[in-house]
């Protein structure tokens, strides 16, 4: 057994845990999560079943927790998990999971496929089997702390465009502010109009905000590859920063992904809860809806729908708020075949979207997403991600279809009417 | 062995033997799986109305919206053998009386025709599935000799005992003694087999809803 391999089975022995055991002990290889796997419906390639991507780690375990499979081993009947299969397993458990999570609800003996999945990512990335892709994604958040390589310089630069653009103040480092905005570096590079968006949404709503110079990325190729210590490390940046500025809540940006690895996986990865609140921005926005602090001025007259990013629907239980602020904004809002907790992946969830060798296959999987889109055949395609964004869009050129993605938040901010400069709360 | 050692045989040695596997086996199975354990979650919970774990445990018996028009075989025929498998085991009167033997009480069963019709039924599913999982891609490909001889462990006690009821083929008591003997191995075999899975449904999802009903996610 090479080094690698047994780093690989070391890690996987420790994230076993009694859900895993239950959930490989009750498969009956029915076969029903494939149906709720785009890679699978859309391919027809049974390779792709959600269970059986999971093979490996499940063999492990038998081997390794079970009377009868130690017994087995024992006796030279099992056959050991090899470096060669591990391999072979990578395009399965990354370029073809998304980590969507839509197997995860279907399966009729309540298999968390999605989590079995996470977890066999972490001795996928020990043993020395994740994507080129994500691994250079997970290093430059690491060591640049951005996965596509932005530095504080140009989120500054970004900052004084925007504060020229909207004419309000683009707080950093501000201490007591009652929110921390994290961004995404997509957003910093191709979708500035974010930040400018939160700075009218909050100067409405008289809320005090700040970003900060050490802690700007939200988004976290540690746990998309499986690697809980560097996923720890680029945590550990926003919860020092949220306890040095001493904010009230952390706001996720418009990625799905980040709210996962903040919101739900922070704290374990930490091994300690937060002082501070996390919320994804559609959150946010929901609350000031509620609580009328956000308020708009006309509708948008086209054809609108709303694409669910998983984590931020299906995995991360905001379903409700989007409709209701898509609503506040558009006359035309129509939904989608599936859409809201059972909406389909736009395909380039949970790392995907960084690896090379997987885009063939990505476009494949999109005919999923196009086919939503042709039931109901919108003039624009509103969501919540800036990855989803990216991803749909890739596809939407590759299939030639005209169809303008947009972003929430930045739509809810074009509806504010200009900045009459209000006083921030409490003051 | 004459047919009556046969039968006198799997009604008191086998049996005894095969019980005791199977309740040594679940016992060990459950604590093995079970004492693995789970880390806490540390995250700020959210809660929602339908989102738990003893939720989940009922509402995973409903098919998501979609899944049933998209497998129908899978759904129909799954209901129908496992609600078939329930009505033949505990409700036909010469089983009651078994388990009256072995537990000291018993309750009402239904009239035989209603169990037979229900056996039929579990037969026909039976056969549905098997046919099923060798012509569609998916399952054929996930299948392994567990697959076809678990299916075989489920539908023979099911054939035999309709057949010796029916007096079919063979001799009342061979049909009988094979039954029972049939039964001992689905017992002996359930613990170590994706069998199981008629003890660990609950814990799977249980888990899974616990698991996303501490961020407010109702699966």
């Amino acid at each position: 057994m090479s080094a690698s391999l047994e780093k690989g089975v070391r890690v996987l022995k420790e994230v076993i845990d009694a859900p895993i055991a239950s959930y490989f002990s009750s498969c009956v290889h029915c076969g029903l999560c494939a149906e709720a796997c785009l890679f699978y419906t859309e391919t027809g390639d049974p390779k792709y079943t959600p269970i059986h991507k999971l093979e490996p780690m499940r063999r492990l375990y038998e081997q390794e927790y079970t009377v009868l499979g130690r017994l087995k081993k024992l006796i030279g009947l099992s056959k050991a998990v090899t470096d060669a299969e591990l391999a072979e397993w990578q395009e399965l458990v990354y370029n073809s999971c998304t980590l969507c999570g839509r197997c995860s609800v279907v399966c009729p003996v309540g298999n968390d496929i999605v989590y079995m999945v996470r977890k066999f990512r972490e001795g996928m990335s020990a043993s020395g089997n994740a994507p080129v892709g994500i691994k250079g994604a997970a290093n430059r958040t690491i060591t640049i702390g951005s996965p596509m390589g932005v530095k504080l310089p140009a989120v500054k630069a970004q900052m004084r465009h925007v504060e020229e653009d909207y004419g309000l103040p683009i707080p950093m480092d501000a201490e007591g502010a009652e929110y921390l905005v994290m961004l995404s570096s997509m957003e910093i590079m191709n979708f500035p109009e974010y930040l400018g968006a939160i700075a009218k949404i909050m100067n409405q709503a008289g809320k005090t905000w700040t970003l900060c110079s050490t802690a700007f990325e939200a988004t976290n190729a540690g746990m998309q590859i499986g690697n809980s210590d560097l996923a720890r490390v680029i945590v550990s940046r926003i919860v020092e920063a949220a306890e040095k500025l001493k904010v009230k809540t952390v706001i996720s940006p418009e990625c799905g992904h980040a709210y996962t690895a903040l919101r739900w996986e922070g704290a374990n990865l930490m091994g300690r809860s937060f002082g501070f609140k996390v919320r994804h921005i559609i959150e946010v926005l929901g609350e000031f809806q509620e609580q009328g602090l956000l308020k708009t001025e006309g509708f948008e007259t086209d054809r609108l729908t709303f694409h669910d990013p998983c984590q931020l629907a299906r995995r991360g239980g905001v379903i409700k708020q989007q409709r209701t602020l898509m609503n506040m904004v558009s006359k035309n809002f129509v939904e989608m075949p599936d859409a809201g907790f059972m909406n389909w992946c736009c395909g380039g969830g949970g790392g995907a979207s960084a690896i090379e060798e997987g885009e063939e296959l990505r476009m494949e999987a999109f005919k999923k997403k196009k086919s939503q889109f042709d039931a109901v055949k919108p003039d624009r395609v509103v969501t919540a991600c800036a990855n989803c964004r990216i991803v749909m869009e890739e596809g939407l050129e590759h299939y030639n279809m005209n169809l303008p993605v947009v972003g929430l938040t930045e739509m809810i901010a074009d509806h504010i009417p200009n900045p009459v400069v209000a006083k921030p709360e409490g003051s | 062995m004459g047919e009556l050692q046969f039968l006198t045989w799997v009604r008191g040695t086998g049996l005894n033997l095969a019980i005791s596997i199977f309740l040594l086996g679940v016992l060990v199975r459950l604590l093995e799986i079970y004492s693995l354990g789970r880390k806490k979650d540390l995250a700020e919970p959210r809660s929602l109305a339908g989102a738990s774990g003893m939720n989940t445990v009922f509402r995973r018996s409903i098919p998501p919206e979609g899944m049933l028009k998209n497998s129908p075989i899978t759904y129909i025929g799954g209901y129908v053998f496992h609600i078939g498998l329930v009505i033949i085991i505990f409700l036909f009167a010469p089983h009651i009386k078994f388990f009256q033997d072995l537990l000291g009480f018993s309750w009402p069963g239904l009239p035989s025709q209603a169990v037979d019709f229900a056996a039929v039924l579990t037969i026909v599913a039976l056969l549905l599935i098997l046919f099923d999982r060798i012509s569609k891609p998916v399952k054929r490909y996930l299948s392994t000799f567990q697959d076809w001889f678990t299916w075989a462990l489920t539908f023979l006690p099911v054939l035999t005992g309709w057949m010796a009821v029916q007096h079919l083929l063979l001799p009342y008591t061979t049909m009988l003694a094979l039954h029972i003997l049939t039964v001992e191995l689905l017992l002996v075999f359930l613990p170590f087999t994706k069998l199981f899975h008629a003890f660990t449904v609950f814990g799977s999802r249980w888990y899974n809803g616990t698991v996303n009903g501490h961020k407010g996610v109702a699966v």
